[in-house]
């Protein structure tokens, strides 16, 4: 649905192109197609003009106008304008001198608080705490067994108190007793979802907030909320001052444009995203990432983390010597497909790529999740002898194989003569390319890498 | 008058009123920012159709929306159809209600019960508070109800429905948690059809429109509730939040291609002054808005009828 911005950019800027240097006027249709992708990122109007200042200044300044290609520089200096709004560093947590540090969660109905109070203990303790999670929501029906239940099933401590207590401030003073006794470091208050304009619950939260004198007041935000976003932070700033904002459902497809709105207005940081329904997906938050997906320009360096996270380092290393040998067999197919499966949907790991220039084509793609499980089932269904070498897999062959796997022999061929071409491509890059290439460099005596290349 | 699956419903006399009251706050941040920016001018200006753009974009009514509803103005400015600044607060207006009324559509007929319902939508959205409100419009209404705790995936989303179960006095067909939906689904049904109601409704896991399985888990839903009872489900609601921003056009598109939505139920509208993106997503999806959720009471949940929605924010 949406366009990317540096294509819309880069669309604007094709008649400059040898100009090199940006007047007034071509500059206004491209603050015009700024503004629209920033509102369709669900940026804040008021923010979003404000910004567009900014750009508009820094853009006719001097800096642009040694700018190799305009739209670079130009998405250059938005993103640069936005980071310095959500700030240029990633935020952490506060922790109180004299445990333990109570943590108040704060929100809207349904922005995710439960959940996300259930993901930061766990990310607590495995960063070394020991949280204790306590739900004084005694208005929503089933609010409290909800964080129950998330507690038990990540393996947190809960404080759960007495089942028919309806005082919200009594659950959290007795909780707080609780956490001393126990020696547990930081409580977690999971509160009631309300609404900004709910004078009653807010002024609860306000006396929350005297009794238990949190280090952190944690607002947490749906990344799809809209214009909106500035109202309700902004209000639960006023009464209650925010500390940090944790931004949740960043798994989905939305921009999160409202990260930009909640830290303008509030000018508190962002600290955590929440990227997914297991209890282990939350993540601390990254100002540059976050501009780049509100401008829709892929988040590369997520991906590439998280690529380093999942993948089997000693695997890697193996499957290098493996191509640089021409070694490469069905089976080490098979494991690359399964590492790639690792890293999630390919679905996730496509949005996570930015789509310009060779890439471009990428938003149009389909994905068909099942491909790999289909590869891996024909991979799974040959002996082992086919597997170590295919060129003996014939006619029959192929028809026992799709039989076992559940495909077509159509599949099989397709999948053989992607293998084929696989290693083909291998072959020429290690026996040619790097071979070659490697080979002729002379490594002075004592190069401490000399004996990892190879030889 | 409004259409239910059960043919036309009599007038509600005090519909109105409590929609007046539960969009009181996108009065305030539509209407009345309209007149603030059209009071006083004479002449349509730049300056005028810049506020007018910035008040309508600040209602999440998105930008193409927006644009359009400006650019007819500009036409008719144009054509000198249109000069006084004083008519822009009826024009607007107008277009709103045309807007709204075009994607108005009534429900199936069900000639035969158990009409099913299926409520669909992203994490957060109002899902479980929505079927908990509806079951109390049913009951109002002399239709017995079932509920179906076909979220199983949630911690506590079965104890949520049957709270709302015990509220509304309206029975709950569970299974534990973890099982599966479709299971739950075939159950419910078939327990519709033993005990004879009228209606059963049907909570489902909140997901999010990008995870191409949950889609599919909704589709194969359907599947299973189409092969218990002909033509069911009957309805699918898609329950959005009416704070979400721009996105809700996107739930709203690919939940349509999945799951068939037959209509929106846009939850927490007393609390956003942005309730926009109805507008939005009539005129982008030409999907019909059902009900509209304005209060944490369990009569808090109006059906939709856009004139009487426009009126509620017009008319003082």
């Amino acid at each position: 649905m949406f366009d990317n911005l540096s294509e819309k950019l880069q669309r604007v800027f094709k008649n400059l192109r040898g100009e090199g240097k940006l007047t007034a006027a071509n500059m206004e249709a491209a603050l015009r197609e700024i503004r629209m992708a920033l509102l369709e990122a669900d940026v804040n109007f008021k923010v979003v003009k404000q910004l567009i200042e900014n750009i508009r200044e820094k853009a006719m300044g001097e800096e642009v106008l040694t700018a190799l290609s305009p739209s670079e520089q130009v998405v250059k200096i938005v993103h640069e304008e936005m980071i310095k709004i959500l700030g240029s560093h990633e935020s952490r947590l506060r922790f109180a001198n004299d445990p333990p540090s109570v943590f108040l969660i704060v929100g809207l109905q349904g922005s995710g608080k439960t959940t996300s109070a259930g993901k930061l203990a766990r990310w607590l303790s495995r960063n070394g705490h020991r949280p204790m999670l306590v739900s004084v929501d005694v208005y929503r029906p089933a609010a409290r067994e909800q964080l129950k239940v998330i507690a038990r099933e990540s393996g947190q401590t809960i404080y759960e108190g007495a089942p028919g207590e309806k005082q919200p401030l009594e659950l959290a003073r007795a909780a707080r007793m609780e956490s001393v006794q126990t020696g547990r470091d930081v409580l977690l208050v999971d509160t009631a979802g309300r609404l900004h304009i709910d004078d009653d619950l807010m002024t609860e939260l306000q006396q929350l907030k005297e009794q238990l004198n949190p280090v952190e007041i944690l607002f947490v935000a749906d990344a799809m909320t809209g214009q909106d976003a500035v109202k309700s932070a902004g209000e639960f700033h006023r009464r209650l001052g925010i500390t940090g904002v944790i931004l949740t459902k960043m798994d989905g497809d939305a921009r999160g444009g409202a990260a930009l709105s909640i830290r303008h207005v509030t000018g508190q940081p962002l600290k955590f995203v929440g990227v997914g329904e297991k209890p282990d997906a939350l993540e601390p938050f990254h100002p540059d990432r976050a501009a780049s997906r509100i401008l829709g320009m892929g988040d590369i360096l997520s991906l590439i983390e998280k690529a380093g996270q999942e993948l089997d380092q000693k695997k890697a290393v193996e499957m290098q010597r493996k191509l640089i040998e021409n070694d490469f067999t069905l089976e080490d197919f098979r494991d690359q497909m399964r590492q790639v499966r690792k890293l999630g949907s390919l679905g996730s790991l496509l949005d996570m790529m930015p789509k310009v220039g060779m890439l471009k084509d990428l938003k149009n793609v389909k994905v068909d999740e099942g491909e790999i499980g289909r590869v891996v089932a024909i991979i799974d269904s040959m002996t082992p002898r086919e597997r170590d070498n295919h060129m003996i897999i014939n006619g029959s062959r192929r028809r026992r194989i799709a039989r076992g796997s559940g495909t077509t022999v159509q599949e099989v061929n397709q999948l053989l003569k992607q293998y084929a071409t696989a290693r083909k491509m291998m072959k020429s890059l290690s026996g040619g390319f790097l071979g070659r290439k490697m080979g002729k460099m002379k490594m002075p005596p004592g190069f401490p890498f000399g004996d990892m290349l190879g030889r | 008058m409004i259409q239910t699956l059960f043919g036309a419903a009599g007038p509600e006399p005090s519909l109105l009123e409590k929609l007046k009251s539960g969009v009181q706050k996108t009065r305030a941040g539509l209407v009345s920012a309209l007149e603030d920016a059209i009071q006083g001018k004479k002449e349509i200006d730049a300056d005028l159709l810049d506020e007018l753009e910035f008040t309508l974009l600040s209602a999440d009514i998105g930008v193409r929306t927006t644009n359009e509803i400006l650019e007819r103005i500009r036409q008719r400015v144009a054509r000198h159809q249109l000069d006084d600044a004083a008519e822009l607060r009826g024009l607007i207006r107008e277009r709103l209600l045309e807007i709204l009324q075009a994607s108005e559509r009534a429900p199936v007929r069900v000639e035969e019960p158990p009409a099913v319902v299926l409520v669909v939508g992203v994490n957060g959205s109002g899902k479980t508070t929505t079927i908990g409100k509806l079951a109390q419009r049913f009951r109002n209404e002399g239709r017995s109800t079932l509920l179906c705790a076909a979220d199983t995936f949630r911690a506590a989303a079965i104890e949520q429905l049957e709270i709302w179960g015990e509220r509304t006095g309206t029975p709950v067909i569970r299974q534990g948690p973890g099982s599966d939906p479709s299971a739950v689904l075939f159950d419910a049904l078939q327990a519709a059809r033993a005990r004879r109601v009228d209606c059963v409704i049907v909570d489902t896991a909140g997901r999010l429109q990008t995870k191409e399985n949950l889609m599919a888990e909704l589709q194969k839903m359907s599947r299973t509730a189409a092969k218990a009872i002909p033509g069911a489900p009957h309805e699918v609601l898609l329950v959005l939040d009416a704070t979400t921003g721009q996105n809700g056009l996107e739930q709203a598109r690919k939940f349509t291609e999945s799951s068939r939505v037959t209509g929106i139920v846009l939850a927490k509208l007393d609390g956003t002054a942005k309730g926009g993106i109805v507008v939005a997503i009539a005129r982008e999806l030409d999907l019909p808005i059902r009900y509209v959720g304005v209060g944490e009471k369990a009569d808090d949940l109006l059906p939709f009828d856009a004139g009487k929605f426009i009126e509620s924010l017009f008319e003082k």
